[in-house]
């Protein structure tokens, strides 16, 4: 059941990602250069749904607090989070987007994704070495939310409903996604295409 | 054609909720550390070795913490990635395919830094091994710590994100000068 389950929902989010131009390297690059911020919008407005569908369903007792996955806070999720914006931004592909540009067709997507075993590879190797420099050692109690969670194992950051504060955080993202203009930095110089 | 940003973010949230509700948060970058360690079984037998209890575990510290998805590759996470590209495939299709000279560089790449197919291969690869590096660093990508994390409320995805995007935005900005329209 969990593999059908991993085939329907993989090949939705595949799908999904695809239509949103989350796979086109062209459109995520203009939105990390604030030209064009439609991509912006839909991730922030998919947050939202996805923020206030959860909390909601867990106070109705719908869904399982159980579910949560929530990762620790250390320095090296900042780190890690610049290394990641450089490649990101370079590229124009996250893990995700370059696995689902491999089967659009793009030859450089076969590229990062090659790359990117590699960069697990070598992270893999000085995981050990990671660890001792302390990188990963949980700040602001680690693996914690924003609120405590009602019945999860999650410490919170403010002494507010977890589940609470996750509607209200839901309901910012998409008033934010409604918000944001559809560019913030003004149009571009027009190239001379320099494809043959 | 890309979906309007309001019926996409509207679908792209519902799969997130979707996948939380029935199995688990999404996260994708895992399964790179996964892929590698299958590899690595296949080349050296004794990296994962499966005890008399049926339990996987490995030497190598990192590979242990995903010792037993190495040893039974089919499992949800893994299945769920692999089946991405299919999703996109399809979707790709649908809407007509790519053409071959987009298929070789992306346009704004090539706007911007010509349109050498080696040359943009070359940078995808370099790129995907920081990314990767990265994403292990902070134990998760753009759909692991970003969108699952910040749906979620935690602290992780909010710190992930203000890294990433205070590095991306003006790395984007400082390479992508140029472009094909002035309507982008």
């Amino acid at each position: 059941m969990q593999i059908v389950l991993a085939i329907i929902l993989g090949a939705a989010f595949g799908a999904v990602l695809d239509r949103i131009g989350a796979t086109n390297p062209s459109i995520l690059n203009r939105m990390l250069a604030l030209r064009d911020l439609r991509l912006a919008k839909a991730i922030m407005l998919g947050i939202g749904v996805f923020s206030i569908l959860t909390f909601a369903g867990q106070m109705l007792g719908l869904v399982d607090v159980g579910h949560m996955s929530v990762k620790a806070a250390n320095a090296g999720v900042f780190l890690g989070g610049v290394l990641l914006g450089i490649g990101w931004a370079v590229s124009g592909y996250c893990p995700g987007t370059a696995v689902c540009a491999v089967g659009a067709g793009r030859r450089d997507a076969i590229g990062y994704v090659f790359g990117g075993l590699l960069g697990a590879l070598a992270f893999t190797l000085v995981y050990d070495a990671v660890t001792a420099m302390g990188l990963l050692d949980g700040i602001a109690g680690g693996k914690v939310t924003l609120g405590p969670v009602p019945g999860s194992e999650y410490g919170g950051v403010l002494n507010i409903r977890g589940d609470v504060l996750g509607i209200i955080m839901g309901l910012i993202f998409v008033a934010v996604a409604f918000v944001l203009p559809e560019r913030l930095r003004p149009a571009p110089v027009v190239g001379e295409p320099v494809r043959a | 054609m890309t979906l309007d940003w309001k019926s996409g973010g509207v679908l792209l949230g519902l799969v997130f909720f979707l996948a939380f509700l029935l199995v688990k948060p999404i996260g994708v970058s895992t399964q790179f550390v996964v892929a590698d360690g299958v590899i690595w079984d296949m080349l050296n037998p004794s990296l994962v070795v499966t005890g008399a209890d049926g339990t996987a575990s490995s030497a190598v510290t990192y590979i242990d913490k995903n010792a037993s998805k190495i040893a039974n590759p089919l499992n949800y996470d893994f299945i769920f990635v692999l089946v991405m590209i299919l999703g996109a495939a399809a979707s790709t299709l649908a809407r007509g395919g790519l053409s071959r000279e987009e298929r070789r560089v992306p346009a704004l790449w090539a706007a911007n830094h010509g349109n050498d197919a080696t040359k943009r291969f070359l940078v995808a690869f370099a790129s995907g091994f920081i990314v990767l590096f990265g994403a292990r660093l902070a134990d998760g990508c753009t759909s692991g710590n970003m969108m699952s994390g910040m749906g979620q409320t935690a602290l992780s995805g909010y710190i992930f994100t203000l890294g990433a995007f205070a590095a991306a935005i003006p790395t984007a900005i400082a390479l992508f000068p140029r472009d094909t329209s002035p309507n982008t």
